[in-house]
């Protein structure tokens, strides 16, 4: 955003100072802007501007490496938390973060983040998870939830034909090397506000040493959904959220550990 | 340091580490498993780290990982590991990151994997392959600094012998020159001010230091790769002066190529060999030079043939090549055959080239 009025800029633009355009190619309705400018918004607040690491899948979220102004390696598809894994062994006093879709993780990558997080790896992988690969333009991931219409799975998922979808966060918490783990949301104002809290005690759990930490965040893909852009938030409350459901599952206040 | 019976795979985790090599991630699997063992033994005792990772697949992303922040790092398995890793060699070579991969391989039945590359797109890697373990020591230093000075990855292409026998070796770090700042690493001190790196196979670059694209991206490396190809095949000879045949091999084989050819000349058979230490770039002047002229160019390697297609690109019907080698191994599949004997091997020359002067 160009904005060349001085005053007007101080009040209008809220681009986080970690990004080096406002500028992307990503759908109207798209979530994943949103939990980005959590992620750069929390790294400025506790401190980590210039000691931050990140490593990024390959999603439509990908198109951000350019833009974002933190040092970054992209990896490929699925492989980023062995990536990372490699970048915090031998830079253990910087904050190594993914940032990874459902496809990346939940499908090609399982083992990858399975593995890392039994390991303890004092890491912080970001989920961005809309339940389809958005890039390719909305077919069925393994977080897709059973009923939801994707490109390859027409009639909606059917747990008969195509299996019941993963609940990664749950599945991780249950690894004696994850320290902390939560699911946010961004489909609302309330949501993105109690996201951003959890965002935040995820990276201070890698701040402290504790261990391996997942920030999952549901993302809105009207267009790999196939509903209406300003539909998406409604849809992903009944359909994904009823089964991925937002909070702390691990390490944090509410939560139970 | 001092000179002591040393199993070969001891002698190259050695090596790696006595020029800097501080991160090693691997997954076992014969008969590489004795070069993780030992940098698992070695590495924590000079600060590195050695992870036992959960699969080749994830090996190689942690390699990368610490490659990325300028630390020197390797991995390696067999050929059969290493077929995992390579949809990783492929994007790890476009995004010039150093790496430096091991292949104790099951015979020779890798060279196309390691040469060609089982993965996407048009890379290569640097291929050594030491003949016994002294070289390997001289050659797997020599692989961390082409790695770095070519931003390419370096293949160390080993196999059973090197790794489970022992000779007296000697570990000292090797000088090859001075080599470009690492001024591509990230260590996150870039974020906020505008000129944040992004290490990246694609040629993103960032907004404000705009990449050449995924496109300039393929052609840059191509270009490197092909001023490697120009200046970097290393190949060793002997016995060439009036030869009539000569014999090509490579890796541990080409010792007792290069033994069965002093016993044939001092039998009266007019045979020299030569020997690529690059796979690749294959020293195809050497060879096409060394073939000139002869009756015939004998290739012997443990495999169905495959890099005889490198040895006949060379020689480009100059002179007949022919294979004196093929399949062979233990019951177990991962050692030493019958074919690896001084005897058939000098049999098998003086066969073919007395073969081929009965019929010129």
């Amino acid at each position: 955003m160009t904005v060349d009025e001085p005053a007007l800029h101080q009040v209008g633009d809220k681009t986080p100072s970690l990004l080096q355009t406002g500028e992307h190619d990503l759908c109207p309705g798209c979530g994943e802007p949103v939990a980005i400018r959590l992620l750069l918004e929390t790294l400025t607040e506790l401190g980590l501007t210039a000691s931050t690491i990140g490593v990024v899948g390959i999603g439509c979220y990908t198109a951000f490496s350019r833009t974002l102004d933190v040092d970054l390696v992209q990896a490929l598809h699925g492989r980023a938390p062995s990536v990372a894994t490699g970048v915090k062994r031998m830079q253990p006093e910087k904050f190594v973060f993914t940032l990874q879709g459902d496809g990346d993780m939940v499908n090609e990558g399982l083992q990858e983040v399975l593995h890392t997080a039994a390991r303890g790896e004092n890491v912080t992988c970001v989920l961005l998870n809309n339940g389809v690969f958005g890039e390719t333009g909305g077919h069925m991931t393994a977080t897709s939830v059973l009923g939801q219409r994707t490109k390859t799975s027409l009639e909606g998922r059917d747990a008969d034909y195509h299996g019941y979808p993963i609940v990664i966060g749950d599945l991780l918490a249950r690894l004696d090397g994850a320290a902390y783990i939560a699911r946010g949301s961004v489909q609302s104002a309330g949501a993105v506000a109690r996201t951003k809290r959890m965002m935040r005690r995820a990276f201070e759990s890698q701040l402290a040493g504790e261990g391996f930490s997942l920030m999952e965040v549901l993302t809105m893909c009207p267009t790999g959904w196939f509903v209406p852009t300003a539909e998406g938030p409604t849809y992903m409350d009944e359909t994904l959220g009823q089964v991925h459901v937002m909070g702390e599952l691990k390490g944090g206040k509410s939560s139970p550990s | 340091m001092t000179k002591g019976l040393m199993e070969g795979s001891e002698a190259m985790a050695e090596a790696a580490i006595a020029c800097g090599c501080r991160f090693f991630a691997g997954y076992p699997m014969t008969p590489f498993t004795e070069l993780l063992e030992n940098f698992a033994k070695k590495l924590p005792a000079v600060g590195g780290v050695c992870v036992n990772a959960e699969s080749e697949l994830e090996a190689v992303g942690m390699a990368w990982g610490a490659l990325a922040t300028g630390a020197r790092a390797a991995t390696g398995s067999t050929g059969q590991g290493l077929s995992l890793m390579q949809e990783s060699f492929s994007e790890i070579t476009l995004a010039e990151l150093p790496l430096v991969a091991f292949n104790m391989a099951r015979g020779q039945g890798d060279y196309f994997q390691s040469t060609r590359g089982g993965g996407h797109g048009d890379y290569r890697h640097i291929v050594l392959a030491p003949m016994d373990i002294g070289e390997a020591v001289e050659l797997t230093q020599l692989a961390f600094h082409l790695a770095e000075l070519w931003r390419n990855p370096v293949l160390v292409q080993g196999d059973y012998l090197l790794a489970h026998t022992a000779e007296a070796v000697d570990v000292v770090p090797i000088d090859f020159g001075p080599l470009p700042d690492k001024d591509w690493a990230v260590d996150g001190s870039g974020g906020g001010t505008g000129r944040s790196k992004v290490i990246s196979p694609l040629g993103i670059g960032k907004h404000n230091t705009p990449g050449p694209g995924i496109e300039g991206q393929q052609q840059a490396v191509a270009a490197k790769l092909a001023r490697i190809a120009g200046v970097e095949p290393r190949a060793e000879s002997g016995f060439l002066d009036d030869a009539e045949h000569i014999v090509v091999a490579f890796g541990t084989p080409a010792k007792f190529v290069r033994y069965a050819v002093r016993r044939l000349r001092d039998q009266g058979l007019p045979v020299g060999y030569i020997r690529p230490i690059t796979l690749w770039p294959f020293p195809t002047d050497a060879v096409a030079e060394a073939a000139a002229g002869m009756s015939s160019v004998l290739v012997f390697e443990l495999n169905a043939g495959q890099m005889i297609d490198d040895v006949r690109l060379a020689v480009l019907g100059r002179a007949p090549v022919r294979s004196i080698g093929g399949i062979s191994t233990d019951h177990s599949g991962f050692g030493v055959g019958p074919l690896l004997d001084v005897e058939v091997i000098a049999g098998r020359i003086e066969g073919a080239a007395t073969e081929k002067e009965v019929m010129a």
